[in-house]
């Protein structure tokens, strides 16, 4: 094996730790019962991230609207419980086909144009959905949302409960398994060409990367993943509202992503667990006016840098 | 309908207002600010707590409110916008979505989150109508202030960048920052002063289009949107661009929302990515000019 594979195959190989995390994260909502709602919420939130990560930290497209993919998720598994069938099992796998389609459908809009051209329409794309699903009120209950889903249990055997206990270890276990799956594809011949994409375009195609090929293709994997975070935040709340299209879901997300570190997956999932802890803490301060510290973080976030932002005495230094 | 054309005229040349500022330092200095809403917030909220709390008159507010966003703008660009200039997308993304947060919050914990209500003076609140039947054309004297005032706006804005020392130094810096430092341009003070003045333009038409906007702290989220679409529509090569992109946004808005209101603001947003997948760079970009 020559040194080239050997530091390719390094990055592939699972670390020391990795196990350990996950061993945590299954353990903490078993420990301390009473954390299972937010380990739930994170566990999702995380799953979103990773979805994020695959299209901005290792594709480069810089997104604006990716709450598109997650509502479109929770709006499919929500009308699939409540028309056709209460299996969620059933139902995330038909939101992640539709999330899939959609992704699909938007990747021919991200090929063109400059970063303000993407960000506008992928902006544009997540706002068309919110106003369908605003303005469709037979279908989507309008302003109310759909409410009331009872799904049935998981695998058969465990039933949702008020407490999350069924609902953390379902996210926790779908999450394990899509990340592994992103994993394994970043890691792969596919995944460095991706890079090389996000890197410098005009090379990668030189080179014989074909593009956009790529770009759509990542794009379509990256929404259906986004699509199962909606499923899951449907089926372990039991309903579905226009929120999930909101402008500020799209906006967090990128928050969390850079704050845990883009194009390093793991990178999302640390941003999920500190954004959410930070959040809890500082709505349970100043509940109406924490979005002012959330800016205020964001901004000295970009001016120091992340890497300087845990180590203030070099704020000052050039 | 020349009356649904005249107010959608209304409030395409109230948006360029809005968004022109945001045209120069995207297009020219290639920063992403997402929070100009801001700075038109500041301004309509200058413009409504001088009128209810002090009494000052409808338009010395609106000189007082462009000063107020200028010199705020200012400030911000010296301190907080030049480092980032040199900075991916990503992150100035980011650092203005930090400070539309911030100034939503702050103005919600200041004033109050309930929506502002300004009160015209007399002369303002007529209507006047000319002609008749389908073809009926009604001017809310309002709506006819601010097409005036935008108008002649524009014309200035025109001859400032076209024909004056100031627009060649600014033209000059955007296409080579060296070398017009080395020609002898203070490339800083250029770019701040036009920053300043984008962001005072913003805290005009913030104040103007109180009245037809309606103003509360999620003002800057709000319409963040349509300033983007008209800068990203419009392409950022040219003032033109924007403009006639502010009217067209404008128009089909206003007529969307009176002939289909069921679809709202569904139509602009179509149209949007339908232009931005046809023309990428904007509507009114020049093959082969600057990207």
């Amino acid at each position: 094996m020559t040194d080239a594979q050997k530091s390719l195959l390094a990055t592939a190989k699972v670390k020391w730790w990795e196990p350990l995390l996950w061993l945590a994260a299954f353990a903490v909502p078993l420990l301390v019962p009473s954390t299972a709602l937010i380990v739930n919420e994170i566990a999702i939130i995380a799953l979103f991230a990773v979805s994020l990560d695959l299209v901005l930290g290792y594709a480069g497209i810089v997104s604006l609207g990716h709450a598109a993919f997650f509502g479109l998720g929770a709006y499919t598994a929500a009308l699939f419980c409540k028309h056709i069938n209460p299996d969620p099992h059933l139902g995330l796998v038909v939101a992640m086909a539709a999330s899939a389609v959609l992704g699909l459908a938007a990747s021919f809009t991200i090929l063109r144009g400059t970063d303000l051209t993407r960000l506008m329409v992928t902006l544009g794309v997540a706002l068309i959905l919110l106003e369908l699903a605003n303005k469709l009120d037979w279908l989507t209950g309008g302003t109310d949302g759909i409410q009331g889903l009872v799904f049935s249990p998981v695998l058969g055997q465990f039933a949702f409960d008020l407490a999350g206990r069924t609902a953390v270890f379902y996210s926790l276990a779908v999450l394990l398994v899509l990340f592994f799956i992103a994993r394994r594809i970043v890691n792969s011949p596919y995944g460095a060409t991706l890079k090389a994409i996000r890197d410098n375009r005009l090379r990668a195609m030189a080179i014989g990367i074909p593009v956009h090929a790529r770009l759509v293709s990542v794009y379509t994997l990256a929404a259906a993943i986004a699509g199962a975070a909606g499923a899951l935040f449907t089926q372990t709340s039991g309903f579905s509202s226009l929120d999930v299209f909101e402008f500020h879901r799209s906006a967090d997300l990128m928050l969390m992503l850079v704050v845990g570190g883009t194009g390093w997956l793991y990178g999302g999932v640390v941003g999920a667990v500190v954004f959410k802890i930070m959040q809890d803490l500082l709505s349970s301060i100043t509940p109406q006016y924490w979005t002012f510290w959330l800016g205020l973080f964001l901004v000295v976030l970009v001016l120091v840098g992340r890497d300087r932002l845990f180590k203030p005495w070099t704020w000052w230094k050039r | 309908m020349l009356t649904i054309l005249f107010d959608g005229i209304a409030y395409g040349m109230l948006l360029f207002i809005l968004a022109v500022g945001l045209a120069v330092t995207m297009g020219l200095m290639n920063f992403i600010n997402l929070a100009h809403g801001a700075f038109a917030m500041v301004g309509g909220y200058i413009t409504v707590l001088l009128m209810q709390r002090a009494g000052v008159p409808f338009l010395l507010c609106l000189p007082l409110a462009f000063a107020g966003a200028a010199l705020l703008g200012a400030v911000l660009e010296r301190t907080l916008y030049r480092p980032l200039y040199s900075k991916p997308h990503l992150d100035q993304v980011l650092f203005s979505i930090g400070l539309v947060f911030m100034s939503v919050a702050a103005v919600d914990y200041f004033v109050g989150s309930t929506q502002q209500i300004l009160h015209l003076p007399e002369w303002l609140k007529g209507r006047t109508e000319l002609g008749s039947g389908a073809w009926t054309l009604g001017m809310g004297h309002y709506r006819l202030f601010i097409i005036v005032i935008c108008a002649a706006l524009t014309v200035l804005l025109q001859w400032i960048l076209s024909r004056t020392r100031f627009g060649s130094r600014l033209r000059a810096s955007v296409d080579d920052q060296r070398v017009a430092a080395g020609m002898g341009i203070n490339v800083n003070v250029v770019f701040l002063s036009t920053f300043a003045f984008g962001s005072g333009l913003a805290g005009l038409g913030g104040a103007l289009g109180a009245e037809v906007l309606g103003l509360d702290p999620s003002f800057p989220l709000k319409f963040m949107i349509y300033f983007l679409i008209v800068v990203a529509v419009g392409g950022t090569s040219s003032i033109t661009g924007p403009l006639l992109a502010a009217l067209l946004l404008g128009i089909a808005d206003v007529a969307g929302k009176y002939y289909i209101p069921k679809m709202g603001a569904f139509i602009v947003y179509v149209l949007m990515i339908v232009i931005l997948l046809w023309r990428p760079q904007g509507l009114f970009v020049r093959q082969g000019g600057k990207a």
